[in-house]
């Protein structure tokens, strides 16, 4: 990478306060970001995914999270040492974020005029005319048909597919640098869902912003991303560009998501599957963290926690097994 | 040819929201299902798949149109009667696995359950069955003595289809049993049912939005959009030649695990209200191929190949 | 049959509940005052050498001192004692309204939640209930009863139903649309099954809650009627009827109305936050920090 990347996050571990004691949700999670850029971030329950994108804009309740190690660097500063006032300049403004729920990220007494007026004069000073009329502007950017009039309109008066375009037009109101984007469309029927990635798409080349994409769906990530990580128990277990994730897994943890994914385009008479369940993240485990549930894991996975390795050009695992054999 | 398990016809099911507001959520579904197979349900939010399984389960009754299960026709007037009859042959396995077992019951209770209503079982053969139960769904014996919430979304829907199971049923209506779980757990439950019905013979009615789910899962599978069956065919020929706009449409939806496919683009528009139900199609107004006719009378479904119907009047 | 099986199962995690609770600040401090208060009842006669009937004409109105920690009063009985005896008598009116309310409004709810076509009749009953205060419905009704406790018990109670009928009725009819309920229908169970197996055990907690200060509530109560002359008859001893008879000297002899009050005040306090910390436990989506 030749540029200073917009976003780079290093070494960043989150804990949670829980009536046991300090739960450590995520570990280690690192990554970069560019300009315009596209990272997917897959992961199943439990896996820290939400929980890495909440904490890059310090949204975790303070009083019971804490954050040991690592830094957040956003277009230079470090987000985990600046005073909340400067934080919330940045929240909504440069960064903005969208959530799988557009029924409760948005106020059901408000018209949407009001919702979107209240960024543009937080952030913009825009007075209440000229936050009107750029909110039927914003609206019409993300294709809400007959938009002077749907202005008016309250949340529940909108499906939610256009609740979720309105969330969407929220966060690029202020023209962000970063679009986080946390499962935004899981909540979404199919056809839907395939409407929204389509308007995505469409704003990031309009506005030249990057996006993170959280998701569960290998499919919506393989279809947005340009490079993905992929999470496991509050680690990222692998980093790579999209394509050469898809064509060569390297983890066993990210090849057997793949195989357990029903194909729409073959029959299959079994699904290859990952045995056992999801750990309880209150769970510690031992060495690697998906040792216990891995096919190939040998006696050393259990004891030393693996790092994050080359297995390739441009190509992060977390499996020395796999890596060794990789050279 | 034998008797079918389940035969659905004409069935109308209608919510009242308010006082003279009507709510039609299934508009005339018919269907069959044949002993030993499985049918699969697709449709997006507010496409009546639910509502026709819940109908079919005898968990509410259908405005108009018959329910016809193992011969008994649990719909109109002698409906509960006749499903009285047939109740033990039929099962439920539903989508939550929060919320399909009751917190303040043991797993060895809720298993058996179905056992316990039906009457009449001896203290050791309840323990047994119970065992060979939690035998068949891959959980270990221990597990009898816990509560659900010690257990993961993956083995508490394991749970689920075991109390299924305890009668032995001939037919399961299975509403979105793997959409609330991860993707490692879905393959685990998708293998499970697939080895149940193989070895047991049970047919299954498999209510899902996942397209590939319901392939891996299905022999036929049918297609609704807003409370009609837009589309029913054998599982090869309905994701090989998808003959309805809509299913179309769905397929080109479903994201793939490819980074180099390209997507159409997305189908614009959105699920008519069920309030207000235009009077042709419920499909024209998003549809490609829509001509004037379809905006005015709806198609009903017809055989465009063998086992393969579809109601568009542009096929 | 399955070929995969599922690792092994979480370690157990026993008395959960019971743990979170013992965890819970609020509900340790109620607990610890509602236990004490009952141990002081039940061993009353260990705790004082006086009788609590014992009249005594030389050692009338003493104020609190080592010998009568609160002091005497205008019969010269001890006042300490005769709130450790009042205490069997008020904790017993307080269990019995809340056994007695929380079976009948309990039964009322679920029945109101599960029978669908007695409901409306069943609410318009408890509206009518809960449109007099319930110290007048209370009033009324033990008066016309007349003083015994048994009276007084079934009084409370018949004011408290509506509110633990409405509670439990709300909660029936969420778990109601539960799957699980759903479950027992197809297998073909029948309401009462449904009722004693599903709903009941599903609406304990906040059914508890609500009697934890049902309990404080009628101890208030029968202080109140008692003041009113239409309490437990004396002189058998209740901290209502201590308070009643400390009346006429409130004045000059401030204690005998005093300590029974404070006992008045730490009970219902202490079941107070024993509600609270019930609540906070048994119900996750009000979930604090302590």
């Amino acid at each position: 990478m030749t540029a200073e990347p917009l976003l780079s996050v290093d070494n960043l571990t989150v804990q949670f306060r829980t009536d046991t004691g300090w739960l450590t949700a995520i570990e280690d999670v690192g990554f970069s970001l560019g300009a315009g850029e596209t990272l997917g971030i897959v992961g199943e329950s439990g896996s820290g995914k939400s929980v890495t994108a909440l904490s890059l804009l310090r949204l975790h309740a303070t009083a019971t999270t804490r954050i040991p190690t690592g830094t957040i660097t956003f277009a230079g500063q470090n987000l985990l040492r600046l005073p909340s006032r400067a934080l919330r300049r940045i929240r909504g403004g440069e960064i903005a974020m969208i959530f799988q729920d557009p029924m409760s990220s948005l106020n059901p007494v408000l018209t949407i005029a009001d919702q979107i007026g209240e960024t543009l004069a937080l952030h913009q000073g825009l007075d209440r005319a000229a936050a009107r009329r750029r909110a039927i502007e914003l609206l019409d950017l993300v294709r809400i048909a007959d938009a002077a009039h749907r202005v008016d309109a309250y949340p529940h008066q909108l499906s939610g597919g256009q609740r979720q375009r309105v969330m969407i037009a929220i966060a690029i109101a202020c023209r962000p640098k970063l679009l986080i984007a946390d499962e935004p469309t899981t909540a979404l029927d199919v056809t839907i869902q395939a409407q929204i990635l389509d308007l995505l798409r469409d704003l990031q080349a309009e506005l030249g912003m990057s996006v993170i994409l959280i998701s569960h769906d290998l499919g919506v990530i393989a279809e947005f991303a340009r490079r993905v990580l992929v999470m496991y128990a509050g680690r990222v277990v692998e980093a790579a560009p999209a394509t050469t994730l898809f064509r060569r897994p390297m983890h066993p943890y990210t090849s057997g998501l793949m195989q357990a994914i029903p194909p729409l385009d073959a029959d299959v008479h079994r699904l290859p599957t990952i045995q056992g369940s999801i750990p309880d993240p209150a769970r510690r485990i031992p060495g690697c963290r998906f040792s216990p549930r891995c096919a190939e894991a040998q006696p050393t996975c259990r004891i030393t926690a693996p790092s994050l390795v080359p297995v390739g050009p441009d190509h992060l695992a977390r499996c020395p097994p796999r890596a060794g054999a990789a050279r | 040819m034998t008797a079918p398990v389940v035969a659905v016809q004409n069935l109308v099911k209608d919510f009242a929201t308010a006082p003279g507001r009507v709510l039609r959520a299934v508009n005339g579904v018919t269907f069959e299902i044949a002993p030993g197979e499985t049918l699969g349900l697709v449709g997006e939010s507010g496409s009546g798949k639910s509502t026709t399984g819940r109908m079919l389960a005898g968990l509410i009754p259908a405005t108009t149109g018959t329910v016809t299960l193992f011969g008994q026709t649990i719909t109109g007037p002698h409906g509960p009667a006749h499903l009285a009859a047939v109740r033990h042959r039929m099962q439920f396995v539903f989508q939550d696995p929060n919320g399909s077992l009751n917190p303040r019951m043991r797993v060895r209770d809720a298993i058996a359950e179905p056992l316990d209503i039906k009457g009449h079982i001896a203290r050791p053969d309840r323990t047994a069955r119970i065992a060979e139960l939690l035998d068949m769904v891959g959980l270990p014996q221990a597990a009898a003595d816990r509560y659900p919430h010690e257990f993961s979304g993956g083995q508490r829907q394991r749970i689920g289809i075991a109390r299924a199971l305890a009668l032995q049923p001939d037919f399961i209506v299975a509403d979105e049993p793997v959409s609330a779980l991860d993707v490692s757990m879905q393959a685990q439950i998708v293998n499970l049912l697939l080895d149940l019905q193989q070895n047991l013979g049970i047919a299954i009615l498999f209510i899902a939005h996942d397209l590939a789910v319901v392939r891996s899962m299905s022999h036929n599978v049918a297609v609704m959009y807003a409370g009609a069956l837009v589309e029913i065919a054998p599982r090869a020929a309905l994701y090989a030649a998808p003959q309805h706009p809509y299913t179309r449409a769905l397929l080109d939806a479903v994201p793939r695990p490819d980074p180099n496919r390209t997507r159409p683009r997305a189908l614009a528009g959105e699920v008519p209200s069920m309030l207000n139900r235009p009077p042709g199609c419920p499909f024209a107004a998003r549809c490609p191929l829509a001509m004037p006719q379809c905006h005015d009378t709806q198609p009903p479904l017809r055989e465009i190949a063998p086992a393969h119907q579809a109601a568009c009047h542009a096929i | 049959m399955a070929e995969e099986t599922d690792d092994a199962l979480a370690p157990r995690r026993r008395f959960q509940l019971i743990r979170r609770l013992a965890r819970h600040r609020s509900f340790r401090i109620g607990f610890i005052i509602v236990a004490a208060l009952t141990l002081a009842a039940i061993f009353a006669p260990l705790i004082s050498k006086f009788d609590p009937f014992e009249m005594r004409a030389r050692i009338r109105f003493r104020p609190p001192q080592a010998a009568y920690w609160f002091g005497t009063d205008n019969f010269g009985r001890d006042v300490f004692t005769r709130c450790l005896y009042g205490a069997r008598l008020s904790l017993t009116i307080g269990l019995g309204t809340a056994l007695l309310s929380g079976a009948i409004g309990a039964a009322a709810g679920i029945a109101s939640a599960q029978f669908r076509r007695i409901d409306a009749v069943m609410m318009r009953l408890m509206d009518g209930l809960m449109a007099f205060p319930a110290i007048i419905l209370a009033i009324g009704l033990a008066a016309a009863m007349g003083p015994q406790i048994g009276s007084l018990i079934i009084a409370l109670s018949v004011a408290y139903i509506p509110r633990t009928a409405r509670i439990v009725r709300a909660s029936a009819l969420v778990v109601r649309e539960l799957e699980f309920v759903d479950a027992a229908r197809v297998a073909g169970a029948s309401s009462l099954r449904i009722i004693w197996r599903h709903l009941l055990p599903n609406c304990m907690g906040p059914l508890l809650v609500q009697l934890t200060f049902v309990f404080a509530y009628a101890i208030l109560a029968e202080a109140a009627l008692s003041f009113l002359g239409i309490g437990p008859p004396p002189p058998a001893p209740s901290w209502g009827n201590i308070i009643a008879e400390g009346r006429d000297q409130a004045v000059d002899s401030w204690w005998i109305m005093f300590f029974p009050g404070l006992a008045i005040s730490l009970a219902t306090l202490g079941m107070n936050l024993l509600g609270d910390g019930l609540r906070d436990v048994l119900d996750p989506r009000l979930k604090v920090e302590t």
